[in-house]
């Protein structure tokens, strides 16, 4: 049971329940959709991307509690984030879900991040956890592509 | 009498923990456990008689070769088809499809003739017949579902047209457990002469099966889905349809003499059998049968309907439950939602519990689309499974609505 309470924290749970930021954005300079065909999670991710600064940025779909919560999780902590530090922490976060070692100082970057470390444990759900970072690095490529979690 | 705990010891993994709790599985009709016989038989096969068939005059060759065809043989009994001859073995239900898309139907279909299937087919029942549409400039046409997960046997006649070359339907759904009245859509297929393929993968572990007297034109269905072993299955078809085909894949063994001019091939159904089979496999699958036939198939049916009616009274109870598929006539398979939680959670937390079930589209996303979600959570119940099993399942329901709050 302690591991799935890992896995299902607090802040995984009130984010599914409440996604943050999630609307859609009618001025973005980016855009793309992810799915992952195997659960059938949708997600649809929007930039507004200045001087290479994230103003806004927003998604809407349905997914499972780990895609939701890491999308919405992922909103917050990216607005106002530059795009070279996003494609960094983007190789942080894939890191922690696939339990690759990080410094404290690589962790420290992460923040709220972190929480998502329970995710390791279950591998079939590391998909769920990096579905919006797949999706926000093919929107920054800014191919009109649909991403697939490998 | 049929007694559970006496059929459990019979699968060793049965016998196993997982996440140190008993393992509860639940997910049979993604595939099935093996029983220790099938087990042996493969080991045995390759201990003691092991060799290619149809090929050396020597003790060994004849050996695997008899009992390669002898399983030809108990399959043949199994859906009671009158001659071994209408038995073809192939990789699974996947391949029998694909063969007959392109050993029958393909030399047959024109522009703007109709393929019809139905919403509630698995993948492999859908794609092969879609991409014969393509190549063919063909139509695929759909019998529609009914809110409850019956098709729409009302929609039938005008959608058996004089352009239908073949109907395509499963006997058992794998998402919604409904079983199909393939009768009414036989003879009604065959009243305008249209042939019929059913799609056995489910309903082979939990009806008995008289070809015959369906008097399908093709039926298929896989091995591992009926406690045999993977990557063996059978097409029956009649033979007149058979010698009417034109060879699958070409190679050894389905030739009587080649030359580079022109080659003959063999007869039925060897023809539809190139290079060397999957031996064991087809071996292994006939000892299933067997061990299923020792039990009954009617016995089974009827502990399993027990277990069914069982599962539903309990999970029904559950507040935010919903069933998916809740026709009258089902087999044992239960898919259901939770209200605000995702399948693929559930489906994690009931792992943690010992319970191994599916969560997903069930390789049928047409079936969603219509229900408009994205995943069920599934639980396909065997005959080795127990109410006690069922107990601990509510249970866990119970823990993920507790968890996810
Ligand atoms: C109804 C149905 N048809 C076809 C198949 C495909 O069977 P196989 O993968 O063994 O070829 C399945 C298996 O999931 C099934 O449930």
């Amino acid at each position: 049971m302690s591991e799935l309470r890992e896995l299902y924290q607090e802040v995984i749970l009130d984010h599914n329940k409440n996604p943050r930021n999630f609307k859609k954005l009618d001025e973005h300079s980016h855009h793309a959709n992810g799915h992952n065909p195997l659960c059938g999670d949708k997600l649809e991710l929007f930039l507004e991307v200045e001087d290479d600064i994230i103003k806004e940025i927003s998604f809407v779909g349905s997914g499972c509690a780990i895609s939701t919560s890491s999308a919405s999780l992922m909103t917050q902590f990216l607005k106002g984030k530059s795009i070279e530090d996003t494609k960094q922490y983007f190789e942080y976060f894939h890191d922690l879900v696939t339990g690759k070692q990080l410094s404290d100082d690589e962790l420290e970057h992460l923040g709220k991040l972190a929480v998502f470390a329970g995710v390791q444990e279950f591998p079939a759900r590391v998909k769920c956890a990096s579905l919006s970072w797949h999706t926000l690095m093919n929107a920054l490529d800014s191919t009109e592509q649909t991403a697939a979690t490998e | 009498m049929f007694d559970v705990q006496k059929i459990r010891k019979d699968f060793p993994i049965l016998q196993h923990e997982v996440q140190g709790k008993p393992l509860v599985y639940v997910d049979s009709a993604a595939s099935t456990q093996k029983p220790q016989a099938v087990i042996d038989s493969i080991s045995e096969l390759y201990s003691k008689h092991y060799a290619n068939i149809h090929r050396g005059v020597y003790y060994l060759s004849q050996k695997s070769t008899a009992l390669y065809e002898s399983s030809r043989e108990t399959v043949k009994n199994f859906i009671n088809a009158r001659d071994a001859k209408e038995i073809v073995f192939v990789r699974g239900t996947t391949e029998g499809v694909n063969l007959v898309a392109s050993s029958f139907l393909e030399p047959l279909l024109e522009v703007d003739d109709e393929i019809l299937i139905s919403e509630m087919e698995h993948h492999s029942n859908i794609i092969p017949w879609q991409l014969l549409a393509e190549r063919k400039g063909a139509k695929l046409r759909i019998i529609p579902l009914l809110e409850n997960g019956d098709l729409d046997l009302a929609k039938l006649p005008e959608l058996l047209t004089s352009k239908t070359m073949i109907v395509a339907v499963t006997q058992m759904s794998n998402s919604l457990g409904t079983i199909n009245d393939i009768a009414t859509i036989i003879e009604q297929a065959h009243d305008k002469d249209i042939p019929v393929l059913i799609d056995g993968a489910q309903s082979i572990a939990h009806m008995p099966i008289d070809v015959q007297e369906l008097d399908c034109d093709f039926f298929v269905f896989s091995g591992h889905k009926i406690y045999g072993p993977s990557g063996i299955g059978a097409l029956y078809a009649k033979a007149e349809i058979l010698e009417s085909m034109v060879p699958y894949q070409g190679g050894g063994d389905m030739i009587l003499n080649v030359s580079f001019e022109k080659t003959e091939y063999n007869e039925i159904p060897y023809k539809f059998e190139a290079g060397t089979p999957n031996i064991s496999g087809a071996i292994g699958m006939a000892v299933a049968l067997d061990y299923v036939s020792e039990i009954g198939i009617s016995n089974i049916d009827r502990y399993e309907q027990d277990l069914l009616s069982y599962a539903v009274e309990q999970f029904g109870q559950i507040e935010g439950l919903r069933f998916i598929g809740t026709a009258a006539l089902k087999g044992s398979i239960i898919s259901f939602v939770l209200d605000g939680i995702h399948p693929h959670d559930v489906g994690t937390i009931m792992d943690m519990e010992g319970v191994s079930v599916r969560t997903g589209h069930h390789c049928t996303q047409p079936v969603m689309e219509f229900y408009n979600i994205p995943a069920t959570t599934r639980i396909s119940l065997a005959f080795y499974n127990t109410k006690a099993e069922i107990d601990q399942i509510a249970a866990s329901i119970k823990k993920v609505k507790e968890l996810m709050g």
